[in-house]
Order: structure tokens, then C-alpha cells, then sequence
């Protein structure tokens, strides 16, 4: 009898049709695993009531034959996106206090399907940074750790509870979401798929906001399949947000057994960069030898400008930023300073006590690359740069169907390194960020290990709101790397 | 028609340009649908959007595009088919974004024009520079506590179109004139109520000074300025201390200032409030609004006569001076009203009641067009019977008091009241004879050659008839009797 904490979605799904299990159950299972595994950090909030009071209800309609697509499917939610009732924090001090009475559209979707909410993930601050260390309340461990010694490994970011949670066995899923790849590249570091899909197919309204031309909510799984099938109730058109586009949402599942063969994969050689991990690069290697078993062409491609993506992001990104963090004030929720002073005082004592150093430190940059005398050589300038990295990837795809590119430049490293360096740790996000800029979907799938057992992932790019080729390719990957995620799934109970 | 200033080195000219923050007449705001009626309790028409709660979007609200659109349309300006929103950066309590959604490189609006009418005759053009849509502000109370200020957040996102001219104002009274139109414009084309004491229309004031025929001084800009009068006061009071500060050897420094009215001076805000970068750019929430051309033309089709239009009509089709005919135009209601009135009768008779005794009235009572006591087919139908002599012109008026007290048609006044005109020559002779025959001494003065005396007898004849004689007809026999 496989644990309930073991099973994938799909299996829990259809486990809990078949009544082999209850939804309590099944909650219940993972709601223990949870308070096993607090030494994480993994989840900021449990909200055990909820999950099942949620099971409860689900069982009930299982019962009477009135189960929705995810009833019962118990999910972990990153502390990003704004839960009705339910403290949100963005893993900020300045968010202390804050209960929105108010619901996020992707998780009120989730919630409409049937699904129940385990908990809160951690995440780093205002979903800035690669490796979950800048949260607020400390932070997340991967349950992976290297064979070599036992050093505490950092999850990635900014989806880095998320990304451990599921890793862990902690949930069967969880939500997360990617600005400049904070979905893809902690699930790479975890061992676990993680999709980011094309700006506007997920609404953003009620998640707490970056960078907007760039944030996207996605799921992050064990499975493929369990991808396609989250992603197909968290997508969809929402007229509260402008920049939601009014699209059919298709049935990703059915995309999975799609036949590849005469499909063309490319291959960019501008991702080839110097000084490459060999073990990287041999993945990649592995990666195209997969896809061309699957019966795919692998074709070279150009990608010119791809060595500009992370300047651009680390312009775009922070510009938009400091404008959208300006409304945490202390005005009207959250952390106010103690302050006697005036107006000024008070913004400056709580912004300064509010927000940790990354957060300050990207406000700082995105106010400066929009200040009178630099907007247009940086803010303006990164814009048009930004349109040469798209048009770079529409002529691209003429000739190709999908982009294969591994996600990360390493594995997971310790925490504690790379903390001297913020731009070593920006260097984390080279592989993903272009894909953000041009606002295509992504999709991580674990392929490999390294030399030290630690989990290795490939990227799959695809043209926009083509997230079915995307997700069948990732299949295909996903079924000959074979890739054994126990070992995490042990720590998971073990921790 | 420029004022100059007397400087102590020559003449002086003012320069003034306008920029008018007008609130859009809509159910909701410009990114929110909460409500955006006036005087509301505080803090009672907030949505999530208007508040800034983390993860809220703003959504484009179509009427008030329309209306800035339609507005565009009654300037005669451009409509640019695409306009971008920008945000604009800065930290206060009463912005709960930390910025304001507002048009910047790419307004909805480009240019136009208002003429104003002035007093003397003239025609004077103002250009306007641009028109765009924004959101407005909530309010900051200081005075409800000695160490707090209050912020209500009900205006905090409603929409505002600014009006920005061209410098092409030259004194306290154009500028009073092309406010005077735009509200009028405004108001006609139902964008905006123009009520300045409900803050719905603020005015910037822009002012420099130069020697007449010279380059353009330095301009100040004086900030929410919410009354017409006060900004005339405004423009004087500063125009005359940039003369003096030039004339005593100082420059004009680019700055913000306040009008107090209570003082009559302008005065420098704080310097803190001075020195913003609004680092502009556009706003990632939102597209591009792109306008349909047959979309904008059809608004063009159903826009309202407007008034310079219908001024020039009431020229050609009525017997109405100029002035007159800005009178009547200032107000559609007014024109409208009017219309009614004059439909099949003498224009200037019309005219004359309206502007006369009906606007008289409604000043009296404090109250609008809108809800005149007399309705505009009464004081037609009273018209009718002055011209068909039921009334005379002088009993008319108190006819049309007790019209508007009772509610009564005229006809029904003059029956009640007995008021009908005695036109009967044998009623009036028998009257004259009887007034005759008690005074012969001012007989005796009217035909020694006093004419004056005859007003004597019409007023005694007016008394003895209750003041309903038909006074030509008492006129008329009068002269007959006594002349002969």
C-alpha cells in the first residue's frame, strides 16, 4: 500500500474516486508529514482547520457523486498569492499583521475545482531572490542534500517552500510563482517540475506584485502530468486583470500523449556559456538524445541576444518594483513604525524596518534606473533590448517547436553561500530569464543528478500559449530521464 | 484685451496659462467600480483597487474614456486614437498606490481650442495644449486633530480630466472668461458638473511676466486654486510681486506656490514638496488604450449643440444683441428654456422675460433652471396674453409672481386675480370723463401746454381702474378729450 503522502495528484485523484481513501485521510496523512518536517521551514502557515474542514466538505460530495475535477486534492499555496482569511505575509516583516478578506483568483479557482489548502509556503521576500534565504522568517532547507557532506542546501527561490514542500512529500502540489524564474529554477534545485506559463494565461489579481509585466502564477509537481492538470484550473481569462488574456484554456492532460515524431527541438547555442559545468553541459547533451529517441529533430539555433537578458531583467525587474512596493507605507496595513516624527520619518522608520536588504536594495536600483537623467539610458533602453530578446525567440520558433536548455547553471548550494554576492546570485537566473522577458512558457523537468546526487533539471521553452507542446516534449523527457526523487522523499520523513 | 501692469520701469504683461482638473460625471471611477457621488461618510466608497491592497489591478472604466473623448470633441482638439497611462511616483498618505495612474508622453487628447466672448465684444482664442485622464487624490483632513491627519479615501481614484491651455491668457478676466466658457462646455456636454465649491473643478495657475513684445519670464505655478474669483485675485496678486521682485533686482524662481485668500497673497510650499522626480513610466497593469475611429465618430454625431454654435444661431435667428444671445447660451438650461419661450414669438420680448423677471427670480428664491417655479410653455402662454392685450406689460409681472407661488397658469392668474386688461373704449371713456370732470384745475395746466400733467390723469385713471386700464387706449382717449 503505497503512503498517501506517496501518491501523485493524478493517483490521489482517482485513489479518492475509487474510494480507497478518504480526503480526511489523505489530509490528515500530509498534515502530519508537515509537522514532522518543520525543521524546513518549508510552510510559514499551517492551516490545518481549513484543509479539513476542505476534506470534510469533499468527502461528502465524493459521497454523492458530485466530485469536482480536484476534489479532495490537498495543495500548498506559496505566501505570495492573498488567501481570504488567511494571514499573507510575501515572507515580509512589512506585511505583519495583514489578513486579506480577499481571494486571489488562481487559488479561488483551485478552491472552485474541489481542491484544500494544507498551509502557507515560504518563499523569499516579495518573491525576490534564487535561494529562499532572504525571507523574512529564515530560511527553507532542500531536502536533498549532497552526497559529499551534510551542509544544509538551499532550495532555490523564490518558490523555495513551494518547490521543498512537494519535494518532500509534504504536499502532492503547491502554487508558486515566477518573475525571472522562481518556479523553474527552484524546481530544479529540488528534483521536482516546475511550469511557468505565458504571461497572461494565469491571472495575477491577488497575488502580491514584483515585477507586472513579468510575474506568472504556476504549478509546481512531481509529475508532468500532475502540471497539466493543475495548470488547467489555475489558468483562464480574468477581467479583473488587465493584462489576463482571453484565451480558451485546452485540456493539458490530453497534450501528454501527444506523438513528437517530425517535431523540431532547438538547441541555442548562446546558452553554451563559458566556463559551463561539464555535468550541465552533459545533461544537455542527454536531454537531446531523448527528445531525438522520441522521434524530434534537433536543430542549432541562434538566440543573439541572450547575454543581455539578466541586465535587462535586473533593470525591468526592479523598476517596476519599486513602484509596486510603494504602497507598503505603513499607511493604511501591516508594520507601522513607533515613530514621533513627521510624515517622512514615519516612511523612512518602516520601510527601512519593513523590508529586508534585498528588497531594499532592488527598490533602491529600480528607483534610480527611473530617475530624471538615467530613465532613458537604462529603463527605456532595457525596453527596446527587451523587444530584440523576443523578436530573437519569434524567429526561433519559424523554424523550431520547442527550446531545450538546461535550467540552472549548478545544482543546489549551501546556504550561507553566495550571500556576499548579490550578483553571483543573480548569475542563477541566466537560463530563465529570457524566457520571462519574452513572456513565453517554461517548464523545468528533473533529468539528472550530479556527481554529488544532487537533482539536475532541463527547460523546455515554447512559443506563447503553446503550453501543450511544451507540456508533451516534457513528458518525453520526463519518462526516459526516469528521474528517482526518494531520496528527498526520505528526508521528508526523516527531517 | 491685455491688462498691463505700471511697473516702475514700463509695462509689464502677464502671461498666464491654465490647468484645469476637471472630475468626470460618472457611477464610477476611472480603474474601480466604487461609487463616486459627493459627500458620501468617509472611507465608504473604497474599492480594494482604490485602497491599494496588496495584489489589486486596475481595470479601465469606458465611460470615462467616453467622456474625455466627448469632452476632446466639444474643444475641438484631436483624439488621439492610441494614449498610453504612465504612472506618476510619489509617496503620500491620501495616494494609496505610492503613485497616480495618469497619462504622460501619450494623452488621450491633443490640441484645441475655447474662444471666449469678452465683455467689450471682442473675440479672444484660447488654445488648449492637451487633455488626459487620471485618477485624483483622497483627501487629507489636518484640522480634525491637533497631532493626526484624517485621510478619507472616497476621491482617491475618481476620474479627473486635466485641461492644460496654451499661455495665451493675458489678465485676471480672460482667465475668468475661458474658465467661465469651459465650465459652460463642460457642463453643456454633461462631462463634468463644474461645481468648483465641490472641488468637481480645480484650477493650477501658471503666471510669468515679461515686457510687452519680450522673451517669457520664469512662470510660478499656483496650486488649487477652487474659485473663479480667487483665481483672478491669484494672478494679480502674483503677477504683481514677480513685477516687483524683477523690478528690485531679483529673478523669478521656478516654484509651487498656494493662494490664501484670507491674506490676498501667494506664498512658496514647503520646499520638501518642491523637488519631485516623478520618474514617469508606463503602467505595466494596463495596455494601450486604443480607441475605434467609428467608435469616436459616433460620439462626435450625438454630441449637443454647443455654445458657440447655438450663439451664433440665436444671432441669425433671432433679434438679439451679441450680448444677449452669451447670456442666453452661457447655460444649456437657460438656452433651452428659452427656446421654448421664444417658439412662434418676438426673440427679444423672450429674451427679455428670461433674463428679466425669471432670472430675477430664481436669484431670489436661490434657485436653479432646473427647477424654476414657472415652467417655460406658462411664461410663454403669459406672453401670449400682453400681446393679445388680456394683460397689461405692467400687471404681467405680478401675474408672473404669482405664478411662480402657485404653481397656476397665467390665464388662471388673471381670472382669479381680475387682472384682465379693460380695453372696452366705453368703460375707459366713461373713466376719463369722470376723472375729467373732478380736476379742472390740471385741465385747465394741460391745455395752457403742460404735457407732463397727462401721466398725472393716467395715473388717476390707473387708480380708479385698479391699474388694468389698457394704458394706450386711456392714452389715446385722454388727448381726444382734453384736446378737444
Amino acid at each position: 500500500m503505497v503512503a498517501l503522502t506517496d501518491l501523485t495528484i493524478a493517483e490521489a485523484r482517482d485513489g479518492l474516486l475509487a474510494k480507497e481513501f478518504s480526503a480526511r485521510e489523505l489530509a490528515e496523512a500530509h498534515l502530519t508529514a508537515m509537522e514532522a518536517a518543520r525543521g524546513f521551514n518549508a510552510y510559514l502557515k499551517e492551516t490545518p482547520e481549513r484543509a479539513l474542514a476542505g476534506a470534510e466538505a469533499a468527502d461528502k460530495r465524493i459521497a454523492t457523486g458530485d466530485a469536482r475535477a480536484l476534489e479532495g486534492v490537498p495543495l500548498a499555496i506559496k505566501d505570495l498569492f492573498c488567501t481570504d482569511g488567511v494571514a499573507t505575509t510575501a515572507a515580509s516583516r512589512i506585511l505583519d499583521g495583514f489578513t486579506p478578506h480577499y481571494e486571489s483568483t488562481v487559488t479561488q479557482n483551485l478552491w472552485d475545482a474541489g481542491a484544500v489548502m494544507l498551509g502557507k509556503t515560504n518563499l523569499d521576500e516579495f518573491a525576490m531572490g534564487s535561494s529562499n534565504t532572504t525571507s523574512y522568517f529564515g530560511p527553507v532547507e532542500n531536502p536533498w542534500r549532497r552526497d559529499s557532506d551534510n551542509l544544509p542546501l538551499v532550495p532555490g527561490g523564490s518558490s523555495g517552500g513551494s518547490a521543498a514542500a512537494v519535494a518532500a512529500h509534504l504536499c502532492p502540489g503547491a502554487t508558486g510563482t515566477d518573475t525571472g524564474g522562481s518556479i523553474r529554477q527552484p524546481a530544479s534545485f529540488c528534483g521536482v517540475v516546475g511550469l511557468k506559463p505565458t504571461y497572461g494565461r494565469c491571472s495575477r489579481y491577488g497575488i502580491v506584485a514584483f515585477a507586472s509585466s513579468l510575474d506568472q502564477a504556476g504549478p509546481i509537481t512531481r509529475t508532468v502530468r500532475d502540471s497539466a492538470i493543475l495548470l488547467r484550473h489555475m489558468a483562464g481569462f480574468d477581467p479583473r486583470d488587465s493584462t489576463s488574456v482571453e484565451c480558451e484554456v485546452p485540456d493539458y492532460g490530453a497534450a501528454l500523449a501527444r506523438p513528437l515524431k517530425g517535431l523540431k527541438v532547438g538547441i541555442p547555442k548562446e546558452y553554451r556559456v563559458e566556463g559551463m559545468d561539464p555535468e550541465i553541459d552533459a545533461l544537455w547533451q542527454k536531454g537531446i538524445g531523448w527528445l531525438k529517441d522520441a522521434g524530434m529533430e534537433a536543430v542549432d539555433i541562434c538566440l543573439p541576444h541572450t547575454s543581455t537578458a539578466l541586465p535587462v531583467y535586473y533593470i525591468l525587474a526592479p523598476a517596476e518594483a519599486s513602484s509596486n512596493l510603494a504602497r507598503y507605507d505603513g499607511v493604511r496595513f501591516g508594520h507601522r513604525a513607533e515613530n514621533d516624527g513627521e510624515l517622512l520619518d514615519m516612511y523612512e522608520a518602516t520601510r527601512s524596518e519593513g523590508f529586508g536588504a534585498e528588497v531594499r536594495r532592488r527598490i533602491m536600483i529600480g528607483t534610480y534606473v527611473l530617475s530624471a537623467g538615467y530613465y532613458d539610458a537604462y529603463y527605456l533602453k532595457a525596453q527596446k533590448v527587451r523587444t530584440l530578446i523576443s523578436r530573437d525567440f519569434a524567429t526561433a520558433f519559424e523554424s523550431v517547436d520547442v527550446i531545450l536548455t538546461p535550467t540552472a547553471p549548478g545544482a543546489a548550494f549551501a546556504i550561507g553561500e553566495k550571500e556576499d554576492n548579490p550578483i553571483s546570485m543573480y548569475l542563477n537566473d541566466v537560463f530563465t530569464v529570457p524566457a520571462s522577458l519574452a513572456g513565453l512558457p517554461g517548464i523545468s523537468v528533473p533529468a539528472g543528478m550530479d556527481g554529488d546526487g544532487l537533482p539536475l533539471g532541463l527547460q523546455l521553452i515554447a512559443p506563447s500559449f503553446d503550453e501543450e507542446t511544451m507540456i508533451a516534449v516534457a513528458a518525453a523527457i520526463e519518462a526516459r530521464a526516469d528521474f528517482d526523487g526518494s531520496a528527498a522523499a526520505q528526508a521528508g520523513k526523516g527531517a | 484685451m491685455t491688462a498691463l501692469i505700471q511697473g516702475a520701469t514700463g509695462d509689464w504683461e502677464m502671461v498666464i496659462g491654465l490647468e484645469v482638473h476637471a472630475q468626470v460625471t460618472s457611477n464610477a471611477k476611472l480603474f474601480s467600480g466604487a461609487a463616486t457621488a459627493f459627500g458620501a461618510e468617509p472611507n465608504t466608497q473604497v474599492s480594494l483597487v482604490d485602497a491599494a491592497m496588496p495584489g489589486m489591478l486596475p481595470v479601465i472604466n469606458g465611460v470615462c474614456v467616453e467622456q474625455a473623448v466627448r469632452t476632446g470633441l466639444g474643444l475641438k482638439a484631436e483624439i488621439n486614437l492610441v494614449s498610453v497611462f504612465d504612472r506618476k511616483n510619489y509617496f503620500y498618505p491620501d495616494l494609496p498606490q505610492g503613485y497616480q495612474i495618469s497619462q504622460f508622453t501619450q494623452p488621450v487628447v491633443g490640441k484645441g481650442e475655447v474662444v471666449l466672448d469678452m465683455e467689450d465684444g471682442t473675440e479672444r482664442r484660447v488654445g488648449i495644449t492637451r487633455l488626459h485622464l487620471e485618477q485624483d487624490a483622497g483627501k487629507s483632513l489636518h484640522d480634525q486633530d491637533p497631532r493626526a491627519t484624517y485621510v478619507d479615501l472616497n476621491r482617491s481614484g475618481v476620474a479627473l480630466m486635466e485641461i492644460v491651455s496654451e499661455p495665451d491668457i493675458r489678465s485676471p478676466d480672460e482667465a475668468a472668461a475661458y474658465l467661465n466658457k469651459l465650465r459652460s462646455i463642460l457642463r453643456y456636454l454633461g462631462t463634468c458638473d463644474g461645481n468648483m465649491e465641490e472641488g468637481s473643478m480645480r484650477a493650477d495657475v501658471n503666471v510669468s511676466v515679461r515686457k510687452p513684445g519680450g522673451a517669457l519670464g520664469t512662470r510660478c505655478e499656483i496650486k488649487n486654486v477652487n474659485s473663479i474669483r480667487f483665481v483672478q485675485q491669484a494672478i494679480e496678486v502674483e503677477a504683481a510681486r514677480q513685477v516687483e521682485l524683477i523690478e528690485g533686482g531679483g529673478a523669478v524662481v521656478q516654484q509651487t506656490r498656494l493662494f490664501d485668500p484670507d491674506k490676498g497673497i501667494t506664498r512658496a510650499m514647503r520646499s520638501k514638496e518642491e523637488s519631485h522626480d516623478y520618474r514617469y513610466f508606463p503602467d505595466p497593469d494596463l495596455l494601450p488604450l486604443e480607441l475605434d475611429i467609428d467608435w469616436v465618430t459616433d460620439i462626435k454625431a450625438g454630441l449637443p449643440e454647443l455654445p458657440d454654435d447655438k450663439r451664433a444661431r440665436f444671432l441669425a435667428d433671432y433679434d438679439l444683441t451679441p450680448y444677449d444671445c452669451s447670456v442666453l447660451v452661457a447655460e444649456r438650461e437657460i438656452a433651452e428654456y428659452f427656446e421654448v419661450v421664444a417658439l412662434g414669438r418676438d426673440g427679444k420680448q423672450a429674451a427679455n422675460w428670461v433674463t428679466g423677471e425669471l432670472f430675477g427670480l430664481l436669484n431670489r428664491e436661490g434657485r436653479t433652471m432646473a427647477d424654476s417655479p414657472v415652467s417655460a410653455e406658462d411664461l410663454g402662454a403669459l406672453i401670449d396674453l400682453i400681446n393679445d392685450g388680456t394683460v397689461s406689460n405692467r400687471l404681467a409681472k405680478d401675474v408672473f409672481e404669482e405664478m411662480a407661488l402657485s404653481g397656476k397658469s397665467a390665464l388662471a392668474v388673471v381670472e382669479e386675480k381680475g387682472l384682465k386688461q379693460i380695453s372696452n373704449i366705453g368703460v375707459i371713456e366713461a373713466e376719463v370723463n369722470k376723472v375729467i370732470a373732478a380736476a379742472p384745475e390740471q385741465v385747465a395746466q394741460f391745455k395752457s401746454g403742460n404735457e407732463n400733467v397727462l401721466g398725472w390723469f393716467i395715473g388717476q385713471i390707473m387708480q380708479a381702474t385698479g391699474g388694468k386700464a389698457n394704458p394706450g387706449t386711456v392714452n389715446e382717449i385722454l388727448r381726444k378729450k382734453l384736446s378737444g
